[in-house]
């Protein structure tokens, strides 16, 4: 896997302990966060999560935001902590951002650290480009994901490929944040998906993040990686509200969580499709699904996985990518050359219509997966 | 680490543009246009604003558009005055349109005539014996390594070179007027530049043959150099698309306060790039220390400039986005020595972008893979390689100031001659990088999907060795 900063604990040697829990897969002791690979928390005997989970319960407070605030959370204490961390993108500085996630931190850092860009995407993703092979590391904030698709040369060409082509004599630690989704009727123009566009970028990483919780420490942990990262929030999530640690934590960029432990079918979504009130449906109707958050798009966490894989044998996919080429089209791929021998069924996707987004409410609704439709692929997959 | 000297990016031009207060406090109601309208201006007191501090930083931002007072203003000519946003326009009853070109065409700097001798009352910057003398060498050895490689790959020994030739007062010349900080992002056609910092010929034939010493690890296309001890950025093969990483790059630098310029280098075809027009206006709006330095050497491969633009080259553009500029003899290596002095302290000392245009003549083919005969005529080539060229210009120069003698060409000739040779042998006969670097750097660390794809070829090498090539590690 690739390489862990040096604030990453694992078991043996330390004192300190991190559990992953439903909520808080992230808990340190001290001043730092710590992950916990899944194969060390598998070795926690049952008493020792529940020695830990005490004393965290003791020791963690939290606060309640929404999940802007979250990823303005993250970006800030990662500005306090390095001073070479900045943000550049349209109306991010004084405007605060189009979704306000910059909101204050023009007046907090100076308009040299939070950069309000003319209208070029290619060229600004350019300019943190060149800045980051100097030694800046940028977030750059594209208003919304479709813009980006103007900076694919850079980001293709250039972003991914230098540190490959210059031999790690050059590297890029840009975080590329694409503020995307589709529902809320912003037209075809400003729903695209561009994960499936860029998942076969080499030399790129890929998270979605969903909830606050999830935001503010893939945010971080993005800033601290030296590889080029995008980050993908769903627009319709902005708002979505949790609480979360006071304590600094940090997520890990390659692993997936299971929000909802289950044992009758695999269900693996990101970003939005997290959010499908479907379990509820699905416990009245007989079924017990294992819903997992796949966060890492690129590469995919096939430990986490295939652990669930091999406790259920059926998988359906959730995504909004289009049909075609999709997350869920690799994703398929993926568990199919590693898991055939456990799969009970053929594995479901349910996507996007392969349509642009249209702009009508009704239409726009029944081009992205409905809960109806995940129930009945459920019912498809737990009979046959 | 990034130690910034202001936060904020505007206050060199702040206290330049206060005379935008006024303008900004008037009306933007549009007054009829009746000539010698007896209307007062009734102006605020700026001076309050002057007194608090804040206002000073945002008066750009946030100083609003209010309908305020009735006013219109006249300036000195009694003609009438606006203001709309971006500042006070005089009014004309007379409708005419700019013209698409001026009467003339820029003029072009130049230090020395065909002969090497200083045109009488030029201006430039003294070079002394040492300078010019290591100048002289580094462009015949850049002439020489250029010929050399050409045929080598005419030979079938490496796959493919590009020349620089007619373009050696270009590089030399101006990496000689720059330092070791000012960081390059070159096009391809610079290697000249590497050459000045220090790059060795051993170290550029293992790039073009992709040994196992080539910094690059065999992973480019000869000729795609790269060095960050040398501050020299790894040659990009899309055309422009380094201007925008220069400007990124001087960002950092004027945020660090660093006595340092970004340099970036693009041909006469880069100019129709849309991240030509980006860069420029992002450099120009963001007050960074970088100079845009244009190579127009006639030609895009087969496209003349003619069919190129049909403005005045690149240096008239400069104006349009609030570049300063100025437009050179890029075969003059004085010309180009003293402009990018110049060009560099303005950029650093007044943190603004410069743009230099050299005018210059691709003297060779576009790469191995062109043949320029078919789209231009053989005489004009040859009249550029032997009448105009650069390096036998600034010999002149230099012979005329008793530096130079035909003995001291014609040891260096061979001498270097020589070392190319060897280099080439020596490279030649390297070890190519092993199969595990077709893997590595990618990302910082080996993730597990390609540890596997790995494992999945090495696999397939073993089962099948009779495919695999003799020279190349596994």
């Amino acid at each position: 896997m690739i390489r862990q900063p040096s604030w990453v604990g694992t078991l043996s040697g330390t004192k300190q302990i991190a559990l992953n829990t439903n909520n808080l897969s992230l808990i340190g002791f001290g001043r730092l966060g710590l992950t916990l690979r899944p194969q060390v928390r598998s070795q926690l005997t049952y008493l020792e999560k529940k020695e830990v989970a005490a004393r965290i319960a003791q020791i963690t407070t939290r606060h309640e935001l929404l999940r802007f605030e979250a990823l303005r959370e993250g970006l800030e204490e990662e500005m306090d902590r390095d001073p070479r961390v900045c943000v550049m993108g349209e109306d991010v500085g004084r405007y605060g951002g189009s979704y306000k996630v910059t909101k204050g931190l023009a007046p907090k850092y100076g308009d040299l650290r939070v950069l309000d860009t003319p209208i070029a995407e290619n060229s600004f993703t350019g300019m943190a480009i060149g800045s980051a092979m100097i030694g800046l590391r940028t977030i750059i904030e594209g208003m919304n994901m479709g813009f980006l698709l103007l900076a694919f040369n850079q980001i293709s060409n250039n972003c991914c490929m230098l540190h490959y082509t210059s031999s790690g004599q050059f590297t890029i630690p840009v975080v590329i944040r694409g503020l995307g989704g589709v529902e809320r009727q912003l037209g075809a123009k400003h729903s695209q998906r561009l994960e499936s566009y860029f998942q076969s970028v080499p030399g790129l990483q890929m998270v979605a993040c969903s909830t606050p919780y999830k935001a503010k420490g893939l945010m971080k942990a993005a800033i601290r990686s030296e590889n080029p990262v995008i980050l993908y929030e769903h627009v319709l999530l902005y708002n979505l509200k949790e609480r979360i640690p006071d304590e600094e934590y940090v997520l890990s960029l390659e692993e997936a969580e299971v929000v909802r432990p289950g044992e009758h079918v695999t269900i693996l979504t990101y970003s939005w499709m997290r959010y499908m009130q479907v379990a509820k449906t699905l416990v009245n109707k007989g079924y017990d699904p294992e819903i997992i958050d796949i966060r890492s798009l690129k590469p995919f966490d096939l430990y986490t996985i295939g652990n669930s894989v091999k406790k259920t044998h059926r998988v359906l996919i959730v995504e909004e990518c289009m049909r075609t080429g999709g997350i869920g089209a690799s994703l398929r791929a993926a568990i199919i050359e590693n898991f055939w021998d456990y799969l009970d069924a053929p594995i479901m996707c349910l996507s996007s219509q392969d349509v642009p987004t249209p702009y009508a409410g009704t239409l726009e609704e029944w081009t992205v997966v409905q809960p109806a439709q995940i129930v009945t692929a459920v019912e498809q997959l737990c009979s046959s | 680490m990034a130690i910034w000297f202001t936060k904020s990016r505007k206050l060199h031009h702040l206290l330049n543009n206060m005379g935008l207060f006024q303008n900004l406090k008037q009306s933007f109601l549009i007054q009829t246009l009746s000539p010698k309208s007896p209307f007062d201006n009734i102006f605020k007191n700026p001076s309050s604003i002057l007194h608090n501090p804040m206002t000073l930083f945002s008066f750009r931002h946030f100083s609003s558009i209010k309908a305020e007072e009735q006013t219109s203003g006249y300036d000195n000519d009694e003609n009438q005055v606006l203001d709309f946003p971006g500042g006070r326009v005089t009014f004309t009853a007379d409708m005419r349109f700019i013209s698409e070109s001026s009467d003339k065409r820029t003029n072009c700097y130049c230090v020395l005539d065909d002969n090497g001798h200083p045109i009488a009352g030029s201006s430039f910057q003294e070079v002394s014996k040492e300078i010019a003398l290591k100048m002289y060498s580094a462009m015949v050895t850049l002439q020489i390594m250029d010929t050399i490689f050409y045929e080598a790959q005419r030979q079938g020994r490496i796959s493919f070179y590009l020349t620089t030739i007619g373009e050696e007062a270009i590089n030399i010349a101006s990496a000689a007027a720059l330092t070791i900080d000012d960081v390059i992002f070159p096009q391809y056609r610079e290697p000249g530049v590497l050459l000045w910092r220090g790059f060795t010929l051993q170290e550029f034939a293992n790039q073009c043959f992709g040994n196992k010493a080539d910094y690059g690890k065999g992973r480019q296309m000869p000729i795609h150099y790269g060095s960050n001890k040398l501050n020299y950025f790894t040659v990009s093969s899309p055309i422009a698309t380094q201007l925008p990483h220069a400007v990124g790059a001087a960002y950092s630098l004027k945020m660090d306060g660093k006595n340092a310029c970004a340099v970036t280098y693009f041909g006469d075809g880069g100019t129709s790039e849309g991240d030509f027009h980006a860069a420029l206006n992002f450099a120009a709006v963001m007050e960074v220390p970088v100079i845009f330095f244009c190579r127009n050497n006639g030609w895009a491969i087969s496209t003349p400039t003619s069919e190129q633009f049909r403005c005045d080259g690149a240096v008239v553009r400069g104006q349009a986005y609030g570049i300063r500029s100025i437009r050179i003899d890029g075969n003059d290596a004085l010309a180009v020595y003293s402009a990018v002095r110049a060009a560099r302290e303005m950029a650093i000392r007044e943190c603004r972008p410069i743009l230099v245009e050299a005018l210059t003549y691709r003297a060779g083919h576009h790469s191995t893979s062109d043949d320029s005969t078919k789209y231009r005529p053989l005489d004009e080539i040859e009249h550029w390689r032997t009448r105009r060229d650069p390096v036998s210009r600034f010999r002149k120069w230099v012979e005329s100031n008793a530096w130079w003698s035909d003995l001291a060409e014609s040891e260096l000739r061979s001498d270097v001659r020589k070392k190319i040779l060897q280099a080439i042998q020596m490279a030649e006969k390297a070890e190519k990088p092993s199969l595990s670097n077709m893997f590595t750097d990618v990302y910082d660390e080996l993730p597990s999907n390609l540890r596997e794809q790995e494992r999945s070829v090495r696999e397939t090498i073993e089962r099948h060795p009779e495919n695999y090539p003799l020279d190349v590690p596994v």
